[in-house]
């Protein structure tokens, strides 16, 4: 049996006409363990029109959804709110097959869709708050520098009040059903969390602007069509919250201690941070780094309020899987942050000495000395790390009382 | 006073308004920015900004 591809109808006159990649596990180094989706829309209004397209491989199941309702033939406009290669990488091929009479981007994505496909492809830029007429409907382009890319924009369709919002609102989700409330919400809200943490974290500044844009514009939303995951029909208001919440770096009683080990020191100490974490009332989430993955430890950072790293010197430096976490968290730019370094060693001992300067790269507040211990710890290694989980609690209790 | 914008992403350090979230003061003209200061949208050095 061949499966039938159709589009779904989201609103009046507004169908998804995306894609399903049920398969990816590594979305350029994020561990997408629920698969994710991307979505593009058509309007069927007089001037038939396509927003955004989906990833290079998914070509032919994004023509075999339009297809479900128009010939491709008949689209007009195209609409390219965001140059990023999951959602233009077909968009030569789909431009050759449906020969648009235009196709639309912000300035800088007019920019940066020449730079991917160079002569390939005539775009047309738009400005800020410029509006296409549809015939018997409109679309309004607004500018999200940053938010993901430089080109980031997202349109708004005025007749069924539905934001196509490209990046912001999306997750990285595989599903069968497109709408939120049709959908678990632990899962969701973990790959909400997931996805904001690991793309768009360090893009608070712009993520503020481009949140008081929408709010401040006076538009009802409807609906907001994201380019990965569910479609949010019932969960917004709560999503826009979080949005809010994260980009103001909302901190809580949580600490993170992130550690490899080789011959088991490292692990014991913070198997003793921990308890001092947990009997000084923060709660504790230990991620083991051959066993955690980078984008799980950023998910856990992201309401975090402390950040305790642990790696053994091997060959006078951190273990590379300690080295790769710090590379990643630091590009993310988690502000607000209270920390400390801890580590065992053989005879050199450079690791605490490594790590503690990363985490002021980080510009996290380290709390106390990093805790130092030559070969195995002994009992009062123990009891100092034991001391130090506890001082983080005592400051994560001063700073956040009242968000356990 | 001149306005620069960032050569990466199309931020625009404007010296009257300056960038006071990362201690930039109103006021302050981009040269006298400190060296260490990044684009607050994207994080590239001062070295990537051009008058606008
Ligand atoms: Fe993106
Ligand atoms: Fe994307
Ligand atoms: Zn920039």
């Amino acid at each position: 049996m061949t499966q039938k591809l159709t589009a779904v109808k989201v609103a009046d006159g507004v169908y998804w006409v995306g894609a399903i990649d049920w398969e990816i596990r590594n979305f350029h180094g994020y561990l997408t363990s629920r698969g994710t989706t991307y979505n593009a829309f058509l309007i069927m209004a007089e001037k038939v029109t396509l927003i955004d397209a989906v990833k290079g491989p998914f070509f032919e199941e994004l023509m075999a959804r339009i297809s479900s309702v128009i010939d491709p033939s008949k689209i007009d406009y195209i609409v390219s709110n965001h140059s990023e290669m999951d959602h233009s990488g077909c968009l030569p091929e789909v431009a050759a097959a449906v020969r648009p009479e235009k196709i639309f981007a912000s300035q800088q994505g007019l920019k940066a869709l020449g730079e991917h496909f160079h002569e390939g492809l005539d775009v047309v830029g738009v400005q800020d708050g410029q509006v296409l007429d549809l015939g018997n409907d409109k679309l309004s382009f607004f500018e999200t520098r940053m938010c993901h890319w430089p080109d980031s924009m997202v349109s708004y369709l005025h007749g069924p009040e539905v934001l196509f919002s490209q990046d912001a609102f999306g997750m990285h989700l595989a599903s069968a059903e497109r709408f939120d409330d049709e959908l678990d919400d632990r899962p969701m809200a973990r790959e909400l969390a997931k996805y904001y943490a690991n793309i768009l974290m360090p893009l608070a500044a712009p993520i503020k602007k481009a949140l008081a844009k929408l709010t401040g514009s006076g538009l009802a939303f409807k609906l907001i069509c994201p380019d990965h995951g569910p479609i949010w029909r019932s969960h917004f208001p709560r999503v826009l919250e979080l949005y809010q919440r994260w980009a103001g770096s909302f901190r809580t009683r949580k600490a993170v201690v992130v550690y490899d080990t080789m011959w088991q020191s490292t692990r014991k100490m913070a198997e003793a941070i921990r308890d001092g974490l947990s009997s000084g009332g923060a709660k504790a989430v230990v991620m083991p780094l051959d066993s955690s993955h980078r984008s799980d430890v950023a998910t856990e950072v992201l309401e975090a309020g402390a950040l305790l790293v642990g790696s053994p010197t091997i060959n006078n430096q951190m273990f590379p899987t300690v080295a790769d976490v710090m590379c990643y968290l630091q590009g993310l730019r988690p502000a607000g942050l209270i920390g400390a370094a801890f580590g065992s060693y053989g005879w050199s001992g450079e690791s605490t000495k490594l790590l503690s300067a990363a985490l002021d790269a980080m510009k996290v507040e380290q709390v106390a000395e990093p805790v130092r211990v030559k070969y195995i710890p002994t009992a009062e290694d123990m009891e100092a790390c034991r001391e130090l989980g506890a001082t983080v609690a005592r400051r994560l209790a001063q700073a956040y009382p009242d968000r356990a | 006073m001149q306005k620069f914008v960032c050569d990466a992403c199309g931020y625009i350090y404007d010296p009257e308004q300056g960038d006071p979230d990362n201690g930039v003061e109103p006021g302050t003209a981009f040269a006298d920015v400190p060296a260490d200061w990044v684009c607050p949208d994207c994080g590239v050095g001062k070295d990537e900004f051009s008058p606008a």
